[in-house]
């Protein structure tokens, strides 16, 4: 059908005599220059300042960095005729402002024209671009973005993919722990949770409430906290004295430092000790050595994964930064997705899109697909053990590395 | 309970006097409103952070470091930035937009070439996180530091600045720089000395922070909110304001934190700040400017 077009689109050109309609002649301008192109445009906004910069410079740039220098290094981005074309980048800061997040994806798509978009870091601002993306076309591979509204915004931006689940997952493995760990006879199925007043703790901790209370769980201590809180010793000293003996943060990242640090001075050792975003982060781990064991977060490895062992290698190698052990493997594989599924289609956005939504992909996650538009391939508990933040549930999933609990005292420096 | 509560509160106020005395000197005796005092604290943090992971040097030692690049970078932007205002300003609420604006052009370098430096990242280490155990509450050692810190350094520049004719003459500036030439001050000298001296203060305060909180290239303006607040709340200039401010700030924090609710502690800070302004506008210490 393509080249069938191609053909008679050069053909047309190279007679040049008949009058042609406008709509025509856009089309075949954009014909020929697909015929023509010497490169293909990937245009991004991201945060590298602001707030949120420090979760993009982590999980997000670092993989699109990656991504373009492998695709450049094989020689370019493959067309479905074999032909290699090498990427050009749109670079924007979006400053961690959401306003400017949303008039840079206009500008990409109005402006600079480019043929595909890589999605902004954070769920909120994944929301405000994709009716953006949705308007334009725009395949829309939303990667941090945790959100339990996945199925329905499938519908309403029929082009959105949604690659990291929901709250209610994360939560619903969590209570499955602690319900299990109960019924064993490790713990005493009392627990204190934390969460930050802000999207992903309002998020998840909403999400808790109920899948705690439906395994029969007690959370004896249920308090959130602002954004930015930087001391933490009256709520570990109130966890310390209800009784609990599994602690609970669905905290940011300063916090998840913080919470580790001062939990180590005020000498609380609950037997399950679970932390928010930032407990899969590289330094985490480097930070705490031998004490990060057994803490457990959202995300995890399969630690038996060779792709996935090698890409940790490479990304560290190119960019001089580990990834993270949550969204950064996810955000590499749905770079790969795109690129297999322009391979497989070319550079036509609605077939790219089409691809996406059915096809199946090998990427460092395994075999990948998506399943109503979402990746549901994800662990939803990660527990670090030996110096890895490896996967524990879902426990029945392959590669699945087996919860250790209780996790053990601080150790002492 | 009660001791807990209150010796973490004393220790977390303690971080925030450290953190605001600078930015009192700076904003009191040279009439700087300086809004990249923050990127001045991080900038001192990443300096212990490179010492104490590339080479090694303890942060504490890291101080011998620190202070002086602070004092020197607080010097260097006062000469070579604010005293062109300063020079052409014609009142006081002229030399306060204008320094407003510069320095907030100031931040933004700053921040950029920090993230050039060190990229995006979250960066933190720990040092000192060990249990002290005083009057039955345990804390941790380097916020400890910081009170103690905060205490001697506060004290001290007090005792300077009341008891030596250098510091009356920094006084005197900051009580009527128009007439303090009369006595035979050198103006532009105390304001850029005041300035560099808040720098160097800045600049202990981004180490000791620095040993127990997270921080990235872009997270200044958070230190210098709360800073502002603490500096208003003790009245401009005012050392012993800006030390009794902050721990009175970290006090209405930790005890709402454990008694009320965690998720007050935000509220309670700007309600005893509102509150404090309505009752004393020119602040605790302060005295109303004619």
């Amino acid at each position: 059908m393509r080249t069938i077009q191609r053909r008679h689109v050069l053909r047309t050109i190279a007679l040049a005599t008949t009058a042609l309609t406008v709509g025509a002649v856009a089309g075949f301008h954009s014909e020929a220059a697909a015929q023509n192109r010497k490169s293909v445009k990937i245009g991004y906004a991201i945060s590298k300042t602001g707030g949120n910069a420090g979760g993009a410079g982590i999980t997000t740039l670092p993989n699109y960095q990656l991504w373009v220098k492998d695709v450049n290094d094989a020689g370019g981005l493959e067309m479905p005729d074999g032909k290699k074309l090498p990427l050009e980048i749109v670079e924007y800061d979006d400053r961690s402002s959401a306003e400017e997040v949303v008039r840079a994806t206009e500008r990409l798509a109005t402006q600079d024209k480019v043929d595909f978009m890589l999605v902004p870091w954070g769920t909120g601002f994944n929301l405000a671009v994709a009716p953006l993306y949705d308007r334009f076309g725009y395949p829309q591979l939303a990667v941090s973005a945790v959100t339990d509204k996945a199925p329905d915004f499938v519908k309403r931006w029929k082009n959105s993919f949604w690659m990291l689940g929901g709250g209610h997952d994360y939560a619903g493995a969590l209570a499955a722990i602690v319900s299990g760990a109960k019924a064993a006879g490790t713990v005493n199925g009392k627990v204190a949770m934390i969460s930050v007043a802000d999207g992903f703790g309002i998020d998840l901790v909403t999400a808790a409430r109920p899948a705690f209370k439906e395994k029969g769980i007690e959370v004896v201590y249920d308090k959130t906290y602002p954004a930015g809180t930087s001391d933490f010793s009256p709520m570990i000293n109130e966890a310390k004295s209800s009784g609990a003996d599994a602690f609970v943060a669905f905290s940011y990242p300063p916090e998840t430092f913080a919470l580790t640090q001062q939990a180590q001075v005020a000498s609380f050792s609950p037997k399950i000790l679970y932390l928010g975003v930032g407990t899969g982060f590289p330094i985490y781990g480097k930070n705490n050595g031998e004490n990060a064991t057994g803490i457990m977060s959202l995300g995890g490895i399969d630690p038996s994964n060779t792709m996935n062992a090698d890409y940790r290698k490479r990304h560290e190698a190119v960019t001089g930064v580990a990834p993270d052990y949550w969204g950064s493997v996810i955000t590499y594989a749905s770079l790969q997705m795109l690129q297999e599924a322009i391979k497989r289609k070319g550079l036509d956005k609605a077939a790219v899109s089409a691809e996406l939504a059915s096809g199946t992909f090998q990427t460092v996650l395994g075999e990948t697909k998506f399943e109503n538009n979402q990746l549901r391939q994800l662990w939803w508990t990660g527990q670090w053990q030996n110096g890895q933040f490896v996967g524990v549930m879902p426990s029945d999933r392959p590669g699945a590395s087996k919860a250790v609990l209780p996790r053990g005292e601080w150790k002492k420096k | 309970m009660f001791i807990a509560a209150l010796l973490s509160g004393l220790v977390l106020g303690g971080t925030y006097a450290l953190v605001a005395m600078g930015l009192t000197l700076q904003y009191g005796i040279s009439r700087i409103m300086n809004l990249a005092y923050g990127e001045m604290i991080i900038s001192a943090a990443f300096l212990a952070y490179v010492l104490f992971s590339n080479l090694g040097i303890n942060p504490v030692a890291g101080l011998v470091f620190a202070v002086p690049f602070g004092f020197v970078l607080g010097y260097l932007v006062y000469g070579v930035m604010m005293s062109p205002l300063v020079a052409r300003a014609r009142d006081k609420a002229s030399l306060e937009i204008d320094s407003i604006l510069a320095t907030f052009g100031l931040l933004f370098v700053i921040q950029g070439v920090m993230l050039v430096l060190f990229g995006a990242n979250f960066t933190s280490y720990s040092y000192l996180n060990d249990p002290v155990t005083i009057f039955g509450a345990t804390l941790a050692t380097n916020r400890v530091l910081a009170l103690v810190l905060a205490l001697v350094l506060g004290g001290g520049l007090y005792l300077v600045l009341t008891r030596t004719l250098w510091g009356t003459a920094l006084r005197a500036v900051a009580v009527n720089p128009a007439a303090a030439p009369l006595v035979g001050i050198d103006v532009n000298r105390a304001a850029r000395l005041a300035f560099a001296l808040g720098g160097a203060l800045a600049a202990s305060g981004g180490v000791v922070i620095s040993m127990y909180q997270t921080f990235t290239a872009t997270s200044g303006v958070v230190f210098t909110m709360k800073a502002l607040i603490v500096v208003i709340m003790g009245g401009v200039g005012n050392i012993l304001g800006a030390l009794s401010a902050g721990l009175l700030l970290g006090l209405v924090e930790t005890f709402v934190s454990t008694y009320i609710d965690p998720g007050l502690t935000l509220a309670a800070t700007y309600m005893i700040f509102l509150a404090v302004l309505l009752w004393r506008p020119a602040g605790l210490f302060g005295r109303i400017a004619r």
